[in-house]
């Protein structure tokens, strides 16, 4: 068995879904526009993670290897679906301003490919730690993320006026665009504080070259369902094979 | 019929399903690096779209309401999406071998793209008829194939640039290049 604490710290900051492994994008730059939005959706969809890595480690031994994903999918879906139906009892608000990004995490690729890559190959109490510090990691990129863009686009931070009404808000950072453009710059600080503590570490220059590292299917264990990484298929590694060629 | 146009012309340019809606950024920023893959992908998904919503939407109006199990849509939507994707798959394999080949390899990843069945689940929130549906998932789709192909233009482009800062290269640019791109597709909101 594996220490518990490791597995959340890895979930939060080593590994952190939304921000190191790139997955779930979407609900990252949908459901930000306000913090305690985000902070609701990682709460969601961290319930939804621990209840199907628990119950997908327990079954593992009985599932064929061939169906594991539709199977994944139809416990992923029951939980989606318990969760979706809790919010709606007990926070109706929280269920309006999240609308379809509810039923949207059945297809949140952080939870497949945990089921895929983790609780498919580990006992049920590593699992649920897996579960509970990746889906803290997400809850955590998601509350920045919506801090950043409250702050900056409303002047208040969890619904408390921070910035002085004499400053006026940019109301572009909770529309669409800032969502983008706000992902966008912090995976760029996540990347220079990556490479800042390789070349601190091997004390000369890191060969990181941008362009090789799409990020998009990166780390997403799907790729074993849609051959990521195969010729035939248009994933990065692909094209660049290709263009080597 | 102008009720329609509005929905059509709505759902490409308005509620742009990428630009707009964040719905299927996964495919929009791993797959928009090549113009000739987006454009793949692109008609891949307006393909399976198609058949994913009309599909959906006889389900849900002829098996979920009137056995009132509504509350089941989620379920009973991925499985019906995954199952045709993977059943669509193999009949073109098998009779159009031309069309698989160009389409076959997207296939696999829109099973599990939230675009699919973020429009699903949108045409049974606005209560869509069959039509409606349709128009709104024919919008929505080319809305997808429209912004993933311009995307893959400038990003062809900017992938020549060799000033960058290493930490901006890749998804980080593209992020940023989508924003303004949203700025842009926001200037159609006027037009309806």
């Amino acid at each position: 068995m594996m220490n518990p604490l490791t597995l959340i710290k890895n979930g939060l900051i080593k590994e952190n879904p939304s921000f190191v492994l790139l997955l779930g994008i979407c609900p990252t730059l949908a459901v930000t526009s306000s913090a305690s939005d985000g902070f609701g959706m990682g709460l969601a969809a961290t319930a939804v993670l621990m209840g199907s890595n628990v119950v997908i480690s327990a079954i593992r031994k009985f599932i064929p290897d061939e169906i594991r994903i539709p199977a994944f999918i139809v416990v992923i879906a029951g939980f989606v679906t318990v969760v979706q139906l809790l919010i709606a009892a007990y926070a109706p608000a929280l269920d309006k301003s999240l609308g379809i990004f509810i039923p949207l995490i059945v297809v949140n690729c952080i939870i497949l490919a945990r089921a895929e890559a983790f609780a498919f190959k580990n006992s049920v109490i590593d699992s649920l730690f897996d579960g509970v510090g990746m889906g803290l990691g997400f809850t955590l990129a998601l509350t920045i993320m919506g801090s950043i863009r409250e702050l900056f686009g409303n002047g208040s931070v969890f619904n408390f006026a921070i910035l002085p009404p004499a400053i006026e808000p940019a109301l572009l950072m909770i529309l669409a665009p800032g969502g983008f453009i706000t992902f966008g710059i912090l995976v760029a600080l996540f990347r220079a504080y990556q490479i800042r503590k390789e070349e601190q570490a091997t004390g000369s220059i890191s060969t990181y070259d941008g362009w090789e590292k799409l990020g998009a299917c990166e780390g997403c264990s799907l790729k074993s369902l849609c051959g990521g990484g195969n010729q035939s298929v248009p994933c990065a590694s692909a094209e660049k094979k290709e263009a080597d060629a | 019929m102008s009720g329609l146009l509005a929905l059509f012309i709505g759902s490409i340019f308005v509620n742009n399903i990428l630009l707009a809606r964040f719905l299927g950024c996964c495919p929009f920023l791993g797959v928009s690096s090549k113009l000739e893959t987006a454009k793949g992908m692109g008609f891949a998904v307006i393909f399976v779209m198609l058949m994913a919503s009309t599909m959906t939407w006889l389900i849900f109006e002829y098996i979920l309401v009137p056995l009132n199990l509504q509350y089941l849509y989620t379920l009973s939507f991925i499985l019906v999406i995954a199952a045709l994707v993977q059943f669509v798959e193999i009949v073109l394999k098998k009779i159009q071998p031309g069309l698989y080949k160009s389409l076959g390899i997207f296939l696999p990843l829109i099973t599990t793209n939230c675009a699919v069945l973020g429009v699903a689940v949108i045409n049974m929130n606005e209560k869509y008829g069959l039509i409606e549906s349709i128009v709104h998932t024919l919008g929505a789709s080319i809305g997808f194939l429209i912004a993933i192909v311009l995307m893959a233009g400038i990003r062809e482009r900017i992938e020549v640039s060799q000033s960058m800062p290493r930490c901006l290269r890749g998804l980080p640019i593209a992020l940023v290049t989508a924003g303004l791109m949203s700025i842009a597709f926001m200037g159609f909101s006027g037009i309806i």
